[in-house]
């Protein structure tokens, strides 16, 4: 029963984890780009993320106030992330240099940049698992609940906001008149152009934005699962995050679900006993074969609700139609 | 509802429009003047972060990969190794099939040279093992490449998040090999140098030959045969090459084939003319590395010599400044991302016209 408590904790863990890189995720597909980058935006934003902490943290000579040292790293993060969207969308939408190309640089580039930036601040390391315990501190009173607080209060502040994040993506995709143009702008962009929506800005914002959100995943997988660890691993952690947008068919509510059930794929292998080493390695494959069986049953089915946006990774350009 | 914009009387300040065709040298100089500021740009960077001198660091990324005769057989390797990967992402892209899975076509490849060597390479008399070995490698990459192929053209399965998930699976089934092969569970398998293949001139030139002979392959084919005409056409309009009784689903997987088989050549030569044993970290990236290489060089095999030959180049320019300098090794990459990210920035001013408003005296 603990083991199995403990599993479930693991894996809403890391599941709200890929949940913040898939909905940032999600957004910008919803605009109609496709971006790569995700992997080394999440390493940018952790890194940022992790650098700002340091700086925090020495010039209050580890003195911490326990609200600012959550709150800096996140902004920083956020920040980092957007930057890289920056990056993206002049590229792809500004430039209309082919998405998938400029994607998989950034991701090249983003991985080096936050190598270079953690690298200076290895020698403060330290900072990061001082900062972890404000990360991954649960509510106060969880403890005394038994299974219950373990399983619902137990977790640090950056799980509760992805789901936060995730619910208010999609009121805000769903019900307003912001997510409606969003969506026209990544369903036809020239429709959506006719009609009188500024796509360029539509497209910048919701890169940036998304970017941003997906940074925060990076930054969460460090502080909260890896425990103040700087492994070079979250880029891997991103390429799951773009798989799970397909899982989770575009919808960041629903996606809760679907990165709890990935996320179990994922660390189901140390949990189960009895199995040896070699299965171990076949039991990591499961996050990425049911992506592709998943695939594979929205495409066969072919519900309208379930599909890419219509415009997913083709640049606009006004004059040509 | 729509708001009338008080600016629309005026022209706005930059106006685009598409070129229709644009001559080859200015075409050139427009790609050289992307490197050079690229190449400022960075070392701007790098006098920022290393204070080290610019043209010092520029010395050393040459010297890198040029400096002796075996860095020149290495660099030359390596180029062909990519040049390769390059080759068998092409077709598949001509025909905008997004193949993001070489790297794990490859890897696939070289784990069959692998399983080969260690399960019957004392089993079968040289020769006839090397053509077994061969025809494997070449036959898994290809089924590797088929399966998102076949759901491609008959359910459009998204093939760019397919053949990426199929990466990962592949390092997953390399990983359970090592485990189950390895000594001792050490997750790593001894080289079996006894099963390389003959060594022609030095240990470098089949791996070399190979790759230029299937460059020029390739570009024949793509070029000049019904195959490769139909490639473009699917590649152009889908439906176009419908009407005209092209069979699209055909098209598709025939190309798969051919990327995947070719994936599984790059795979064997790199462990049977290599390694020699098989590792995750094998492929390293080309895979993704090679889409560039190919698009940078607009999907010809012959231009490719030259784009994979610059990306070899930054690459080993780079990892000479880390040990020169003593910086930290990522400056490698993040160089390589801005030179990229300049060459693929510069396509828009070979793609597109700018024109800024002229300053017309009538307005005012």
């Amino acid at each position: 029963m603990t083991t199995f408590i403990t599993f479930l904790v693991s894996t809403v863990r890391l599941g709200m984890t890929l949940l913040f890189g898939a909905t940032g995720e999600a957004i910008t597909e919803k605009s109609g780009h496709l971006n790569l980058g995700i992997p080394g935006t999440m390493c940018v934003g952790a890194a940022c993320g992790c650098v700002a902490e340091s700086i925090y943290f020495t010039s209050v000579n580890g003195r911490m106030i326990p609200v600012l040292a959550v709150l800096i790293p996140i902004i920083a993060t956020f920040i980092g992330g957007a930057l890289m969207g920056l990056i993206y969308s002049f590229f792809t939408v500004t430039l209309r240099a082919n998405q998938n190309v400029t994607g998989l640089v950034l991701t090249t580039f983003g991985i080096g940049i936050s190598n270079y930036m953690i690298a200076q601040v290895k020698a403060e390391a330290y900072t990061f698992a001082a900062a972890r315990k404000y990360f991954t501190a649960g509510l106060p009173f969880s403890k005394n609940l038994g299974w219950f607080g373990e399983l619902f209060l137990s977790y640090g502040v950056m799980i509760y906001l992805a789901i936060a994040v995730a619910i208010l993506t999609s009121i805000v995709l769903n019900k307003t008149r912001l997510g409606l143009h969003l969506r026209a702008v990544g369903e036809n962009p020239a429709t959506a152009d006719a009609a009188g929506i500024n796509v360029t800005a539509y497209r910048y914002g919701a890169t940036c934005i998304g970017c941003g959100i997906a940074a925060l995943g990076g930054i969460t997988f460090v502080m909260d699962y890896l425990g103040g660890n700087w492994e070079y691993v979250i880029d891997s952690i991103g390429w799951l995050s773009v798989a799970l947008v397909i899982f989770m068919a575009w919808r960041p509510s629903f996606g809760i679900l679907c990165a709890i059930v990935f996320g179990a794929f994922y660390v189901a292998s140390s949990y189960i006993p009895g199995i040896n080493l070699q299965t171990k390695e076949l039991f990591k494959m499961l996050p990425y074969l049911v992506t592709i069986v998943v695939l594979v049953v929205t495409s066969i089915r072919d519900r309208k609700e379930d599909q890419p946006p219509a415009g997913l990774g083709l640049n606009y350009y006004r004059e040509e139609r | 509802m729509m708001k009338v914009h008080e600016s629309t009387k005026k022209e706005p300040l930059i106006h685009l429009t598409k070129r229709d065709a644009i001559s080859w040298q200015k075409s050139i100089l427009i790609r050289a003047a992307a490197i050079i500021c690229a190449l400022l740009f960075a070392a701007i960077l790098i006098t920022l972060l290393s204070k080290e001198n610019p043209l010092n660091v520029y010395k050393s990324m040459f010297l890198g990969a040029f400096g002796s005769e075996r860095r020149i057989w290495n660099l030359i390797n390596d180029t062909c190794i990519l040049l390769g990967i390059s080759l068998a992402v092409t077709p598949a892209f001509r025909m905008k099939f997004w193949n993001c899975g070489a790297e794990g076509q490859t890897l696939i490849g070289a784990l069959t040279a692998a399983a080969c060597m260690y399960l019957f390479g004392d089993k079968l008399p040289l020769p006839a093992f090397f053509a077994v070995m061969t025809v494997a490698c070449i036959v898994t990459s290809a089924i590797w490449a088929l399966i998102p192929a076949i759901f491609k053209a008959f359910f459009n399965t998204n093939e760019t998040l397919f053949t990426l998930m199929m990466n990962y699976i592949a390092i997953q089934l390399i990983m359970y090999f090592l485990k189950l092969w390895g000594k001792n569970g050490s997750g790593v398998l001894d080289r079996m140098p006894e099963y390389r293949f003959p060594i022609v001139g030095n240990q470098f030139l089949l791996a070399i030959i190979t790759i230029l002979v299937l460059t020029v392959l390739l570009y024949i084919y793509l070029r000049y045969s019904k195959q490769g005409y139909e490639i473009s056409v699917v590649g152009e309009s889908e439906n176009t090459a419908k009407y005209i009784g092209i069979n699209v689903k055909k098209v598709i997987i025939r190309t798969m084939i051919i990327s995947g088989a070719i994936c599984g050549l790059v795979g064997l030569l790199l462990v049977a003319n290599g390694s020699c044993t098989v590792s995750t970290t094998l492929v390293g990236g080309q895979g993704f590395t090679a889409i560039m290489v190919s698009w940078l060089a607009k999907f010809n095999p012959l231009y490719m010599i030259l784009s994979s030959l610059l990306i070899v180049f930054l690459g080993k320019g780079a990892s000479q400044i880390t040990t020169d300098f003593r910086v930290d090794s990522s400056i490698g990459d993040i160089i390589t991302g801005i030179i990229l990210l300049f060459i693929i920035g510069c396509e828009f001013f070979i793609h597109y016209k700018v024109h800024f408003r002229k300053k017309t005296k009538e307005e005012e």
